[in-house]
């Protein structure tokens, strides 16, 4: 089962925002994610709201297809002045799981309707058994600069663990082709924590990564969600626990390994080589920018205003069919709740959070936290808030102590 | 015989004693009490059929729901007996429960004689056979009655045997009643009439009467039940209760049949209730004599006691701000439980509670039980604990009710109470519980068949041991088939320490005990692993250490938290991360900061239970 949306207010059928929120747009960058909830086989560890073909209720990816362009002209309609999209993303799912030409519709259709920056990263996600050569030069083609591969291990236990269907060859000839088709700008997916995986197999893992040279790094623990097949695996007791302690001596030894590499983490589970080969639309999502998620279950952020859409594929075509927003309901966050997130999101950048928002008490706290070795000592005399490494592992922790009177 | 025709029914405050029957009947809790009492109302016709409701008599709905009766009642039945006379029976109902013996035994002795009422499927059970003896050294006429003959697994020929060997009389004078069906009931209302001797006292002496119970009412204040023994009790002059001296207007005096009617007083031998508009039980106490102001009685009745508390425990607000909520429900709850006494308590731990003495342990779980369900509080109860009386090397001597307060070094004994306990059981069970009653320092004071499967076993034990968790041990060990009765004996000297629990090198008082020299160990050991399951990891090492006086005797390590912090937002859903953020909040408003390690409520109230730990997560 994916996982659940929150709760919130109903959002309005003709997906109009407060004016206030569109008023607002332009005082921020502008960006697209489109939602491709699509799987040849779903993963046991994975909660994303994606759906393989047996579970789609008869939904087309035509149908789909058409369903994104109608929201992208919904959402042109509720912010007709719209700056042009400085980043857009296809997440998933499994994006490349779509022919080449539909991303190209979609791209295109954003294109006529907001306009992309010149220099806008256009990523795509990538699994490396659904792409070849040829669907790669596809996706360049269409004005797509950005890909990630979604690597995982490079150790063929952890990938079974994982139900992950390539090889880890397979990466290494995705990688290759990629370079090959134009994509200057390369980025690699990891999970580490998988029930059975050492410190060895990641060790192995991220030497294997690394010597595919890319720009970019994402390292995600695994993270057992209720209702997965993984959750009932490790509950049946067929898989070990997830060892928090292993997984901190894991992250550890991946900041090391990619440092020495010359990535450099620019947020808790994100790394790259020089400031302009971070990811900007992932940077967008904790700087608090604007932008519209397209797609079922989808997520977007437009001043201060929080939505998200239907999550099944059948829902979302048929409201869009009907002329309905597909907006399942929205958030207006106040004055407090924008702070909250503020504190929350921009900690978890290595620029870090600004010390003037925080309160007296949160000051006195930060102070703590310097003390403990959590926060790092010349940024804070700088006036700002930035993890240290030992920091990066306890946000959470630092951020509750950080709002400790909000 | 039937019911007495109501134009028929002798008038209180003139019914000449010798047609009054006042009688109690004596059960183990299921054995069919409220029940039987539900049908006598219905034969004798006090309560019509359309508004009968089942346990009548029982008011708390934790009595019904237990299946206990807590506080007595006293029925006033008319009933024509075999030879066609018009009497009247009080029935007298009785607390089923060890904690409330010093109760029963008032009641018992405001009656002449007893229904021993015995469950036929199942036998006598200790606490049965406890009253049982306490109604024999009344001199009470005892009247066997074997109840539930409708059951299939009824035996009553068997259990008949079992109680005419226990009261030394002949199987065949047991009754055989179903308080389901009805079946006997008239028979042992005739019983009733022929066997139970009618009051005898001196209607020209002074007045004397006893109280065997007292209720607050929220309408009309307390309410006194009382057994006259001399004399006359009439409205509208003054009574004084003989134990204090204080004196009160009587507003109300009457009968209960079953709902209360006022009368023009209550005549030798009579059982009725009183109203003077006291506000609070302790003012009119259960074993008192109640007198005429103008014309007192010289000597009290004999067997006042007040209530001694024999077990403590602290009883915390879950939430420190319901504080004063707890307070007022206490005195609230104090105005109907003379034997609930409390004083404030400080817990470094804990905060701000109140440490509370009860009877016994079904006591003190009455109380909790009351207190979060009707005034809605939350509340953490420390392990209860029994009162030591230590003597210093000095001679001075020291009265300890709260474990934390008990002396560290320079103590030359320390008394612990002790009780004579009597255990009913099969007899494949009797090495199982000579087991566990050795287990628990328990000496064997005596071993007797009651048939060729039962035997009654007769211990002295520390009180300490059997609040522990000693009646949950012994029944999950004898498969429920054991009953437990105990009383106080006194006390013994024993080498008892205090154990504290450390937690990173601060003692938390709420877990210190006071436990035997030879179980400090296991004690210390357990303790330590059971909350090193239950606090989450902080972000330094936390040790816990067990630790008597200061030498540490167990240790455990908590480690140190590495890695709190969630990988990534999924797909830019950052309402649930916030949420995420909130409930974490939430939840550290819930815990309690011990020194700088913060502990959830949860680990307190598992801690202190004898349940296994489970683990945090």
């Amino acid at each position: 089962m994916p996982s659940a949306l929150p709760d919130g207010e109903p959002a309005p059928a003709d997906g109009r925002l407060p004016d206030d929120a569109v008023k607002g747009v332009g005082e921020r960058p502008f960006a697209a994610y489109v939602h491709v909830p699509f799987c040849a086989a779903r993963c046991g560890y994975c909660d994303f709201n994606t759906y393989t073909a047996g579970e789609l209720q008869g939904v087309s990816q035509q149908q789909y297809v058409g369903a994104v362009l109608a929201e992208v002209e919904l959402a042109r309609h509720v912010l007709p002045h719209a700056p042009p999209l400085a980043s857009v993303f296809f997440g998933g799912g499994t994006p490349t799981l779509l022919a080449p030409g539909d991303q190209a519709l979609i791209l295109h259709a954003l294109t006529q309707s907001f306009g992309v920056k010149e220099d806008a990263e256009v990523t795509t996600e990538a699994n490396p058994e659904s792409v070849t050569a040829d669907s790669l030069r596809a996706l360049r083609a269409s004005g797509i600069n950005r890909v990630s591969f979604g690597m995982q291990s490079a150790v063929p236990s952890v990938l079974a663990t994982l139900d992950r269907a390539h090889t880890p060859g397979r990466v290494v000839e995705a990688v290759r082709d990629a370079r090959a088709v134009g994509f200057e700008r390369v980025s690699l997916d990891l999970i580490y924590g998988t029930p059975g995986e050492t410190l060895d197999d990641w060790r192995a893992t991220l030497d294997a990564a690394l010597a595919l040279e890319p720009d970019h790094l994402s390292a995600y623990s695994l993270i057992v969600e209720p209702g997965t097949a993984l959750a009932r695996r490790i509950a049946r007791g067929e898989l070990a626990q997830v060892d928090d302690d292993l997984q901190a001596d894991m992250y550890q030894a991946a900041d090391e390994a990619l440092s020495a590499a010359g990535l450099r983490w620019y947020e808790v589970s994100n790394w790259a080589g020089t400031p302009e080969q971070r990811c900007a639309h992932n940077l967008s999502y904790w700087r608090g920018d604007d932008w519209w998620g397209f797609g079922p279950g989808a997520h977007s952020h437009v001043s201060g205003v929080r939505w998200w859409n239907v999550k099944h594929p059948r829902a979302y075509a048929d409201r869009l069919a009907a002329g309905i927003s597909p907006a399942r309901a929205r958030e207006v966050l106040d004055g407090t709740t924008r702070q909250v997130e503020r504190v929350l999101l921009e900690v978890r950048l290595s620029e870090g959070l600004d010390a003037g928002q925080l309160s007296g008490a949160g000051r006195g706290e930060a102070e703590l936290l310097v003390g403990e070795g959590l926060l790092e000592a010349n940024a804070w005399a700088s006036g700002r808030v930035v993890l240290t490494g030992r920091g990066r592992l306890l946000a959470d922790l630092v951020v509750r102590r950080l709002l400790v009177d909000v | 015989m039937p019911a007495t025709p109501p134009g028929r029914v002798p008038q209180a405050a003139s019914t000449d004693p010798s047609v009054l029957r006042n009688f109690c009947i004596i059960a183990h809790i299921d054995h069919g009490k409220s029940t039987l009492a539900d049908r006598m109302l219905q034969a004798t016709g006090v309560v019509e059929q359309r508004l009968m409701r089942a346990q009548y008599l029982d008011r708390m709905d934790i009595e019904r729901e237990r299946g206990i009766t807590i506080k007595s009642q006293a029925v006033r039945l008319p009933w024509t007996g075999p030879t066609g006379t018009d009497h009247i029976l009080n029935m007298i109902d009785t607390p089923g429960h060890v904690d409330f013996t010093y109760e029963v035994s008032r009641s018992l002795a405001a009656c002449e004689g007893a229904v021993l009422l015995v469950d036929s499927a199942q036998g006598i059970e200790a606490q049965t056979l406890a009253n049982l003896y306490l109604a024999l050294e009344n001199d009470l006429q005892v009247i066997p009655v074997l109840n539930k003959i409708d059951l299939p697994a009824a035996q009553p020929d068997k259990y008949a045997d079992e109680l005419a060997h226990l009261i030394g009389c002949e199987p065949d004078d047991c009754l055989r009643v179903s308080g389901k069906t009805g079946e006997g009931v008239e028979r042992l209302l005739d019983e009733i009439v022929t066997l139970v001797p009618a009051p005898v006292g001196d209607p020209d002496a002074a007045a004397r009467a006893m109280i065997f119970d007292s209720v607050y009412d929220t309408y009309r204040g307390v309410v006194t039940y009382v057994r006259v023994i001399d004399g006359r009790l009439t409205p509208r002059e003054r009574i004084k209760m003989m134990s204090s001296g204080a004196t009160h207007e009587m507003l109300d005096i009457g009968v209960i049949s079953p709902e209360p009617v006022p009368t023009q007083g209550l005549g030798v031998g009579e059982v009725g209730y009183l109203i003077t508009g006291v506000k609070d039980v302790r003012q009119s106490r259960v074993g008192d004599t109640v007198t005429d102001a103008p014309k007192p009685a010289t000597q009290a009745l004999p067997g006042f006691r007040d209530p001694k508390p024999m077990v403590f425990s602290g009883l915390f607000p879950v939430d420190g701000s319901d504080y004063p909520e707890l307070r007022d429900a206490l005195e609230r709850l104090q105005l109907n439980d003379a034997a609930l006494v409390w004083e404030p308590e400080t817990s470094t731990a804990l905060g701000f509670g109140f440490r509370c003495g009860y009877l016994g342990l079904l006591h003190l779980e009455i109380v909790r039980e009351r207190l979060e369900r009707e005034f809605d509080l939350e509340l953490i109860s420390t392990a209860p604990n029994v009162v030591y009386r230590v003597v210093m090397e000095d001679g001075s001597e020291i009265v300890v009710t709260n474990p934390s307060e008990f002396p560290v070094g320079k103590i030359a004994e320390v008394h612990e109470p002790v009780v004579r306990a009597t255990v009913l059981a099969p007899s494949e069970f009797i090495g199982t519980i000579m087991e566990l009653c050795q287990g628990r320092r328990g000496q064997l004071l005596g071993m007797d068949y009651l048939s060729e499967e039962r035997v009654e076993l007769r211990y002295s034990l520390p009180l300490a041991e059997i609040v522990f968790d000693f009646f949950d041990q012994l029944k999950s060990r004898t498969r429920g088939y054991a009953s437990l009765d105990y009383e106080q004996s006194g006390e013994q000297v024993a080498e008892l320490v205090k154990v504290d629990i450390l937690l990173h090198g601060d003692t938390v008082d709420a877990f210190s005990a006071v436990v035997h020299k030879d179980k400090a160990y296991t004690y210390g050991v357990a303790m330590a692993q059971k909350l090193k399951d239950l606090i989450p990891r902080q972000q330094f090492e936390v040790p816990i250490q067990a630790a008597i006086g200061a030498r540490i005797i167990a240790r455990e390590n908590i480690r140190a938290i590495r890695k709190d912090v969630l990988a990534k937002c999924y797909g830019g859903d950052i309402s649930r991360k916030r949420k995420l953020l909130e409930k974490q909040k939430e939840g550290k408003k819930r815990m309690k900061m011990v020194g700088r390690v913060e502990v959830p409520q949860e680990a307190f109230i598992a801690a202190l239970s004898n349940e296994e730990a489970t683990p945090k997560k």
